[in-house]
């Protein structure tokens, strides 16, 4: 008997569909990378366990560059006016409010922060600044600069953030904790790049049994 | 002499005439797929995912009269020091005047500080008085020194949460281990 012979199919497939979906792929995620801004304080932070992610709106954040100088940032432009204004009062500084309230950061003390604010805000680099200075006890600016920014979040919550540099020294650390004491700012947040628990330690052992870590 | 064909393509060829074969207007896409598919992959594995985190730190109230404040137990307490150079160093209880019990450790790797704490942990268990709590007494006292940098600190901090150690504070070095650290040090062979 003759067998029907089977007609010879061709292995070669279409890929103008795999094609499609592979440039789609791609072009997806290009377009939906954001790329990192460019910094005007560079700043290698640490890495850490936590695992909560730092507030991006609303913050007041004090940067520590990795030659220990410190900046202030205050996200709210509402905040930022009312900063400047009791500043002006408490220390009759005759900062110029509307010059404040486009600064993106503050790095500068109190006797220079008017040629501060009149340096155009791409010229402002971490590098070329003094810094606010905190770092000796006696004129720790900051701690003024804390009370004002108490001042201008009372009653509101405040998301306090620090964010310091790898290289930083220690007193400048202090000088920031100190501010804050002295405002009885007992809870802040430090910003760090995440890093996994290490295997095999108690919170990794914690995290894998499924219990909610809380810090 | 040689001819010129000059005729036009119009022109009907003749019977003995072979038609040009058509070339197929399919391309083989198997290496553009191939490219396409590199692309992603080069951009997933190149795009970092990570948003900073934030790492929780609550100070003490300076205010607080010394009476008020919570001593801690000499068998429980340890005290890490930060020095120069990522050099670190901690003693159990108290600071013995001629500073024998003045131990270095590391970060990470063989002496690490990591197990420093851990066995502090078992012994502070062992001789635990309340069974329902047994690492009430363990408290690990933080003193940075001038020399260490921020890193160091969070290092530390994370190693407290690292190993679940409840009651920390960050607190003020005292002179004489501030001098006790630079000696050290001075003295220490960098590795």
């Amino acid at each position: 008997m003759g067998r029907a012979k089977l007609p010879r199919k061709s292995t070669t497939i279409d890929m103008t569909a795999m094609c499609d979906v592979a440039f789609l792929l791609l072009s997806f995620f290009i377009l939906t990378t954001k790329f990192k801004p460019a910094e005007a304080i560079a700043v290698t932070t640490p890495s850490s366990v936590a695992s909560k992610v730092a507030p991006n709106k609303d913050f007041v954040l004090i940067t520590i560059d990795k030659d220990g100088k410190v900046f202030l940032t205050i996200d709210d432009k509402q905040k930022r006016e009312l900063v400047a204004n009791s500043l002006n009062t408490a220390k009759n500084l005759g900062i110029d409010v509307a010059k404040f309230r486009s600064a993106n950061f503050v790095g500068a003390p109190f006797s220079g922060l008017n040629s501060f604010l009149s340096i155009s805000e791409e010229n402002r680099k971490g590098n070329l600044l003094p810094g606010i200075p905190c770092k000796d006890s006696t004129n720790n600016e900051l701690i003024v600069w804390m009370q004002a920014v108490n001042e201008a979040y009372a009653g509101a919550k405040m998301d306090l953030l620090l964010k310091g540099d790898n290289l930083a020294k220690y007193p400048s650390f202090k000088g920031v904790l100190t501010a804050f004491k002295k405002n009885n700012i007992q809870k802040f947040q430090m910003v760090t790049n995440p890093e996994n628990a290490p295997v095999g330690s108690e919170l990794y052992k914690k995290s894998m049994s499924g219990e909610k870590m809380d810090n | 002499m040689a001819e010129l064909d000059t005729s036009g393509g119009g022109h009907k060829k003749g019977p003995g005439v072979k038609k040009g074969k058509k070339l197929s207007t399919r391309v083989d896409l198997t290496p553009m797929v191939d490219l396409g598919f590199l692309l992603i992959t080069f951009f997933i594995f190149t795009t970092t995912m990570s948003q900073p985190t934030a790492m929780k730190l609550l100070l003490p109230d300076d205010k607080v009269k010394p009476e008020e404040q919570n001593k801690a137990k000499e068998s429980g307490a340890l005290t890490i020091l930060m020095g120069a150079d990522n050099h670190l160093y901690y003693y159990e209880g108290q600071l013995k005047p001629d500073a024998s019990n003045f131990l270095s450790a590391s970060y990470n790797g063989e002496n690490s500080i990591r197990d420093v704490i851990l066995k502090k942990k078992a012994y502070v268990r062992s001789i635990a008085t309340d069974p329902n709590d047994p690492e009430h007494d363990l408290v690990v006292v933080i003193k940075p020194s001038q020399y260490c940098n921020y890193k160091n600190v969070i290092d530390i901090l994370d190693e407290m949460s690292i190993n679940v150690v409840k009651k920390f504070a960050l607190v003020d070095i005292f002179d004489i281990e501030e001098q006790l650290v630079k000696k050290s040090d001075e003295s220490a062979v960098k590795p």
